[in-house]
Order: C-alpha cells, then structure tokens, then sequence
C-alpha cells in the first residue's frame, strides 16, 4: 500500500530544506501558469464583455462554442499546438516547441473558455441591470466595456482563479508541448506524472501535497486581497 | 430660459414589445418650458412614453422631432427610472459616473458631487456601497445623478414612490428649484397633489392612447374626456 503519511512528512521536509530542485520546479509551475493566467484574462474578460452587450448575428453560437470548448480535452490542444510548433509546422521556425512559451500558450488556450464563460455569466446578468442606464447616459462601447469588467471585478477574479486552477493542475497538454525537460521545462504536475512513473510514490505525492498548499495559498491570498467575501456581492 | 431642444413634435409614435403595442400612436407637441406631469392609471403605458420620447425605446412608427438631431437630444437628457438603478460602485462614484463619461475635471467633479450630495442629503453616506442603500435613499441618489449633469431635460417616473412626506417636499422643492432654473421637466406621478403642486401640463394617457393634454389649471378643472374625469374622482377607468 501507498503510505499517504510518507508524502506528507517527505513534503514538509523537502520544503523545509528548501530543496533547490523543487524551489526550481515549484516556480516553474507558478511562472508557466501566471503568464497563461494574464494573457487569457486579457483576452477572455473583453471577449466576455463584448458577448454581454453586443448583439451580432452569431453572438449565440459563439456563446455556445465558448461554453463547449470548456470542456476540451488538453491533450488534444497539446497535441495540436505540438503540431503547429514542431519543426515541420507552419511556426516550427519560432523554435518556440519544448519551452516554456509553448507551454503558456497551450494553457491559454485550455483556459480562456473557461474563464470568458464565467465572465460572461456575470457580465451578462450585470448588463441587464445597467443596460437602460447606460444606453440613457449615452456612453460609448468602450465606457461601457470598462464600466461592466469595473464593476464586476470581483466575479471577474473569481473566473480568473477558476482559470488559475484549471491551469495550475493541468499535465496533459504541458507534458506535450514542454516535454518535461529537467531544469527546462518541468514544472510540478509534470514532474508528479515522472515521479509516479518511475514508482517514487512518496515524492510525487510530497510534490502532489506542496502543488495543493501552493494553489489553496493563492485562492485564499486573492481572495483576502480582493475582499471578495467581506464585502459580499454589490 | 428655454430649452433649445423644443419644441417637441410627436407624430403617430408608436413603440410595441413583442408585437403588442406598450404606447401610442401619439401626437403630442410639447414647448420649451415648465413641468409636464404625464398621468394615468397603472399600464396606462406612462413609462413607455417617457422611454419612447426619451430614445431608449425604439419608435416603430411615426416620428419623434426634437429641434437638433437625436444624438445631441439624448446628450443633453437624463432619465430618473421607476425602478433606481444603482451602479455597483460607492454612492460618490455613483455621481460622479456621469461627469466622468463626459470628461469633466477632476476638481469639477468634486464639487459637484458634494453641492448635490447635500441637496440630496445623502452626504454622510458618500463612502457607502449604492446597492445597499434603502429604496428612498436610491430614489434620492438617481435624482442627484440625473441632475448633476445639469441637463435641459429630465424625465423623471415616478421619483417620489417609495420616498416619505418629508423627503416628498425636498424632492419637489429641488425640482420646482431646477425648473426655475430652465431645466425642463416631464415626470409621471400617481399622487395627484404632486401632479397639482408641480405641474404647469398634464397629459393624460390611458391604455396606451394620450386622451387629453392641457394646461394643468383647465385639466384640473375640467377635465375634457370621461376617463380623465372617472380617474381624478379615483373611479376605475374603463
Ligand atoms: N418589456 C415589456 N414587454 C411586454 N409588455 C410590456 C413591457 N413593458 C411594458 N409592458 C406593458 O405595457 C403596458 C404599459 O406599461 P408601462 O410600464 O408603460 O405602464 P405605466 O403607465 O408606467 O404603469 P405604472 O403606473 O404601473 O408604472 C403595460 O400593460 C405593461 O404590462
Ligand atoms: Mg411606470
């Protein structure tokens, strides 16, 4: 049997030694993920916004396909991305396939359907408060883009820490277009995917614990920063 | 000072939701000056009117003729909706919202927002969240913001429904105040006194249709129509 309690003390005492390795590995993860993080926020919020309060011919369909490309598999956008960058792809030129920057790249495309599908639950059900408002005091589409991602800031950080999770956990499409590649590209998903390979079961399971402590970490940083809670929804 | 959107004309305007008629079609001429109290029983389509003039309801037939062109109409008009809407945003920020689209100064804003945060009475409450004011407290702040931009016309539904007596005379003493001042002003009302102390027109709707318009002296009166009359005596118009 696994012996779970074997992680956990391997855990705390990899990170009590602040193990070069892991430090590496652990700030890999958070780099690759942010990065992705940031351009799909950037992408998604707007995307999102524009769902809200454009009404253009294909807007429903748009909507839909958002919805659905939620659950799309990340293997499968590693795999395409894979082919897009590898040498003989039409970007192979970039050199961009088994770097970081692949990475980032898969994950931005697994997470901005999520996080512009969150959004734009909340944008929508917004823009149908403000709507008369707005359209009365005359503002233009970009006040008006600016004033729902303003005020709704605080659903908008619950759909990027939606998107952080999803990103922060994801192997599939990393392992891909990164490769995994000691002191390159691995990063802690990817290195609990070796580990348990190769049957060190309580390494990646000390690895398993830390990525967990790191993303809980995170949600509750945010959400202490963002006053999500203590102000309640206004 | 009158307006230089006036006169008004409305022609066999006409606005409907879902093939059903809300409002008209109607003909109505309004001047530049004074409080027109538009009145009627509850889905007379009162708020419909206003929204048809007003732009943010479309106009499917017939025309609605202001004296410059519709853009420049709607800029220099705010709109006090039935129900307040609160952006979700401090109650200072709330009135300054419309400065800001408009580009005023910053110093400019900040003037403004604390004169009509007084008016208003809302001033020990700037820092606060909108939304979580009560329904008089809302009512009091869309008024401010709707003033604050110091339009030449303001539609105002029923600004005063859920304000008590006191905040009623406020409110009133403001409009009166503003009218004075040039801004014209169309509000609908349920309470008949607020109709007799504000306006100098009345216009009478009923299931859709305007059944009268009169200076408020004669309608009051003598109200021309059988609906008018039946509705001022508080009968049940048919
Ligand atoms: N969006 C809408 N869709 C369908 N019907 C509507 C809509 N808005 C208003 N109506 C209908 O149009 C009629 C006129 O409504 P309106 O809100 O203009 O009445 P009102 O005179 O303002 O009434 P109240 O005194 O209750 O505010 C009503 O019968 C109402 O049910
Ligand atoms: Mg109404």
């Amino acid at each position: 049997m696994i012996d779970l309690w074997d992680g956990v003390v391997q855990a705390l005492r990899l990170v009590a030694g602040l193990d070069a390795t892991l430090t590496d590995i652990a700030l890999r993860s958070l780099q690759v993920t942010l990065s992705a993080l940031g351009i799909a926020c950037l992408i998604a919020f707007p995307l999102a916004a524009l769902l809200a309060v454009r009404r253009f011919r294909w807007r429903r369909t748009v909507i839909a396909v958002l919805n659905a490309l939620m659950g799309l598999p990340p293997v499968v956008v590693g795999l395409v991305v894979y082919v897009l960058l590898s040498r003989s792809g039409p970007f192979g030129v970039l050199g961009l396939l088994f770097t970081p920057t692949a990475m980032i790249i898969a994950q931005v495309i697994i997470i901005v359907p999520l996080i512009a599908s969150i959004a734009h639950q909340s944008l929508r059900d917004l823009w149908h408060d403000y709507h008369d408002l707005l359209i009365s005091m005359n503002v233009t589409q970009g006040q008006k883009l600016r004033t729902l991602m303003w005020d709704a800031r605080r659903a908008l950080l619950t759909a990027a820490l939606a998107g952080f999770g999803r990103g922060i956990g994801e192997v599939g499409a990393i392992m891909i277009v990164g490769g995994n590649i000691d002191n390159a590209t691995r990063v802690m998903t990817t290195a609990i995917a070796l580990e348990t390979g190769r049957g060190d079961f309580a390494l990646a399971l000390a690895l398993g614990f830390i990525l967990i402590v790191m993303t809980v970490a995170i949600n509750l940083a945010v959400h202490t920063l963002g006053r999500t809670e203590r102000e309640g929804r206004w | 000072m009158v307006s230089a959107l006036f006169p008004l004309i409305v022609t066999r305007a006409e606005t409907r939701r879902g093939g059903k008629v809300l409002v008209g079609p109607v003909d109505l001429t309004l001047e530049g000056a004074g409080c027109t109290v538009v009145i009627g029983p509850n889905g007379a389509g009162k708020t419909s009117l206003l929204r048809l003039l007003h732009g943010i309801a479309r106009c499917h037939a017939g025309r609605i003729e202001w004296q410059v062109d519709a853009a420049a109409a709607r800029r220099a008009q705010s709109f006090v909706f039935q129900r307040p809407v609160m952006l979700r945003r401090s109650v200072a920020q709330n009135l300054a919202y419309p400065l800001a689209i408009r580009h005023t100064p910053r110093a400019e804003i900040a003037a403004r927002v604390a004169r009509w945060a007084e008016a208003v009475g809302l001033t020990a409450m700037l820092d606060r969240p909108a939304p979580v004011l009560s329904g008089g407290e809302q009512q009091k702040l869309a008024l401010a913001r709707a003033l604050i931009t110091e339009p030449e016309l303001v539609f105002l539904d029923e600004p005063c429904a859920s304000l008590d007596g006191r905040a009623t005379r406020e409110i009133e003493a403001i409009l009166t105040r503003v009218a004075a001042a040039g801004t014209r002003l169309i509000l609908t009302t349920h309470d008949m006194g607020q109709a007799r102390r504000l306006a100098d027109h009345v216009v009478f709707l009923h299931a859709g249709r305007v059944f009268e318009t009169a200076s408020a002296a004669r309608f009051f009166d003598a109200p021309a129509t059988p609906e008018a009359r039946a509705f001022l005596k508080g009968d049940i118009v048919e």
